[in-house]
């Protein structure tokens, strides 16, 4: 409530607030989007590299870029809806290899068809992501923690029973299960542009982003997902189904684990037996990048695909110019760390800027 | 003429009702009735069981034993969405606004408008920008801009989105439990306005407050609690303003003066 120039507070209809210049207007709202950073950084790794490996911007250099951009895309935008809702998951990477993993012994050991073992690791990896959610709501437990332990839980039981069953971490013929042809259209199609090779995985990042964007603006499990992560207290108190929508959201992380992992089996034909954390710890410097804020509350899946692009251009950059790779760590210390300066700006001025 | 026949049939009532905490009755056997049309304040020390009695009411905790009664029918909600599905809407303690979500958004929180059938269920965003800019003017606030997030509110703005939203939502009963932000007296104004514009549209009205002279002046009836157990329940007509603020003020004397006022009104007993 106002108050008037003798001191009373006021009363009624209050006189409208001078609305600020226009221009100022557009700049605030173009810094309350939080896919900004990514997209300055995007900017910023295009003109770096640009002149350092023009090989970039050949047919063959794109299509390695955004081939690699769409496996941590998928990552990366599950991870941005999870860390929105004021969660963590460590465990996608690892869910990815052992899914991977499961369909290849399915397929190779028990003879199994190729669409009865991606069913059945998809399965599991989505009991994966119920644990993990069901940790986090019954314990109330950080969920770095937790689903640092089920990672180390998989990656020990998933080389090992691997190991023991096929004396070696490495699962290969799985494209001879039967109807392996249909699921290789699904997963697997590519299309041939000059020297590039553009990848299926590119339409399910693309597909995964929008439906991801739209599903955080326009639905109540959206709105949810903002409130538990903002305000879990407030949440709760107006009966947002907060316990729902976490596990639920750990279920999203797993089934983009899965799917990540099943579009490496399609491509190669078999299954390396790798541990996981470095990947997973790239999904969440992706969606970082991508403007989440790792208090909650704040965040998007369109900037989640921003930073992963990003992220894949200065890893291919560092490649083409020929650079050695460890170059390529320094470089993204440094982009996590402008992202995560540039987010604490961004925070400061979500005070004044209308959005939707 | 006694009190039972000019009072119509509460829309909440406790019977009994005790709810623990561990070991500890945040709330031990408290009867208690609301009707529509009263504004019943709810007065005691921090830690008397006003919030604990806010939490069942409202669907955020479950009582143990005894029986919660809405429309005479017992009830256990099972979440505070259940509660305000029922027509039981709240002002919480801290307001239960998101600062990062919008105006919009937090008005509708979990109980969002939707269109469409189910794997293209969305937001009805026209209908809920419409719904809050009207129902936030209709209790003296126009021209907000439903977009911008609840953080760009003021204090005062705030408290008013969370009292029109609980009255766009509270079909039948209101809980109001007293902010703990320290408000001003254009605030107070405001709760109070929305509460009186409440009780005329029939409303029961559950008001916790710290502030006895504030109860007096809109209170019809004043439920007094003193460790977990009611104290008191008292009509204007038993307490002016002072004595209620003297009940406030200590245990042993709000016992000792409930006991005297119960001898001298033996209805009290039947309540």
């Amino acid at each position: 409530m106002p108050v008037t120039a003798d001191g009373l507070p006021s009363f009624g209809p209050q006189p409208a607030a001078l609305a600020p210049a226009r221009g100022r207007r557009v700049l605030d709202r173009a810094l309350a989007r939080p896919s900004l950073a990514a997209i300055v950084g995007l900017v910023v790794v295009l003109l770096f590299f640009g002149p350092q490996a023009p090989g970039l911007f050949s047919s063959g250099g794109l299509a390695s870029v955004l081939d690699s951009a769409a496996l941590l895309g998928i990552g990366g935008v599950a991870v941005a809806l999870l860390l929105v809702s004021g969660q963590f998951d460590l465990s996608i990477g690892m869910v990815a290899v052992g899914s991977a993993l499961l369909t290849g012994v399915l397929v190779v050991e028990a003879g199994w068809g190729a669409w009865p073992a991606l069913l059945a690791s998809l399965v599991a990896a989505l009991l994966v992501g119920l644990v993990n959610g069901w940790l986090v709501v019954a314990t109330g437990l950080p969920s770095f923690l937790v689903t640092l332990a089920t990672f180390l839980v998989l990656q020990g039981a998933a080389l090992a029973g691997v190991r023991s069953l096929t004396r070696s971490v490495r699962v290969d013929g799985v494209d001879a299960a039967a109807g392996w042809s249909s699921v290789t259209t699904v997963f697997g199609s590519t299309v041939q542009v000059g020297d590039g090779r553009f990848r299926i995985a590119l339409l399910w990042w693309l597909t995964l982003t929008l439906w991801a964007t739209w599903v955080l603006w326009r639905t109540r499990f959206g709105n949810a997902v903002f409130a538990v992560g903002g305000a879990p207290r407030a949440a709760r108190e107006l009966g947002v189904a907060d316990r729902r929508t976490t596990i639920v959201l750990f279920c999203c992380t797993a089934a983009a684990g899965w799917l990540i992992g099943t579009l490496g089996v399609v491509r190669i034909g078999g299954v390396q037996g790798t541990t996981g954390l470095g990947t997973a710890i790239e999904f969440v410097v992706v969606a970082v990048i991508g403007g989440c804020l790792l208090t909650g509350g704040y965040g998007s899946a369109i900037g989640a695909a921003i930073g992963a692009l990003v992220y894949a251009t200065a890893r291919q950059g560092v490649a083409l110019a020929g650079w050695d790779p460890r170059w390529f760590e320094a470089f993204l210390g440094v982009l996590l760390l402008v992202a995560l300066l540039t987010n604490g700006v961004v925070r400061g001025r979500l005070r004044a800027v209308p959005r939707s | 003429m006694t009190e039972a026949e000019t009072l119509p049939a509460p829309v909440l009532e406790l019977r009994g009702l005790s709810v623990h905490h561990g070991s500890v009755a945040a709330l031990a056997r408290a009867s208690a009735a609301f009707r529509a049309g009263q504004i019943t304040c709810v007065l005691g020390e921090n830690g008397s069981g006003k919030s604990t009695l806010v939490s069942v009411l409202s669907g955020l905790c479950r009582h143990d034993e005894g029986s919660l009664l809405l429309d005479g029918r017992p009830v256990r909600f099972r979440s505070p969405r259940a509660a305000r599905a029922a027509g039981i809407a709240t002002v919480w303690q801290d307001l239960a606004v998101a600062p990062l979500l919008s105006v919009w958004r937090n008005f509708f929180l979990g109980a969002e408008p939707t269109r469409g059938a189910w794997p293209l269920r969305r937001l009805d965003v026209a209908l809920a920008r419409e719904t809050t800019v009207r129902a936030l003017a209709r209790v003296g606030v126009p021209g907000i801009d439903p977009d911008q997030p609840a953080a760009a509110l003021r204090a005062g703005e705030r408290q008013t989105l969370a009292v029109a939203r609980a009255l766009h939502f509270g079909a039948r009963a209101l809980l109001i439990d007293e902010p703990i932000a320290p408000m001003t007296i254009a605030q107070h104004t405001l709760v109070g306005q929305a509460v009186l514009s409440a009780r005329a549209q029939g409303l029961a009205i559950v008001a916790v407050t710290n502030n006895p002279r504030y109860a007096h002046l809109v209170g019809d009836r004043f439920l007094l609690l003193a460790h977990g157990a009611v104290a008191g329940n008292l009509t204007r007509e038993d307490v002016d303003a002072d004595v209620l603020t003297r009940l406030m003020a200590g245990g042993e004397e709000l016992t000792a003066l409930t006991t005297r006022l119960r001898q001298l009104h033996p209805e009290l007993d039947d309540r």
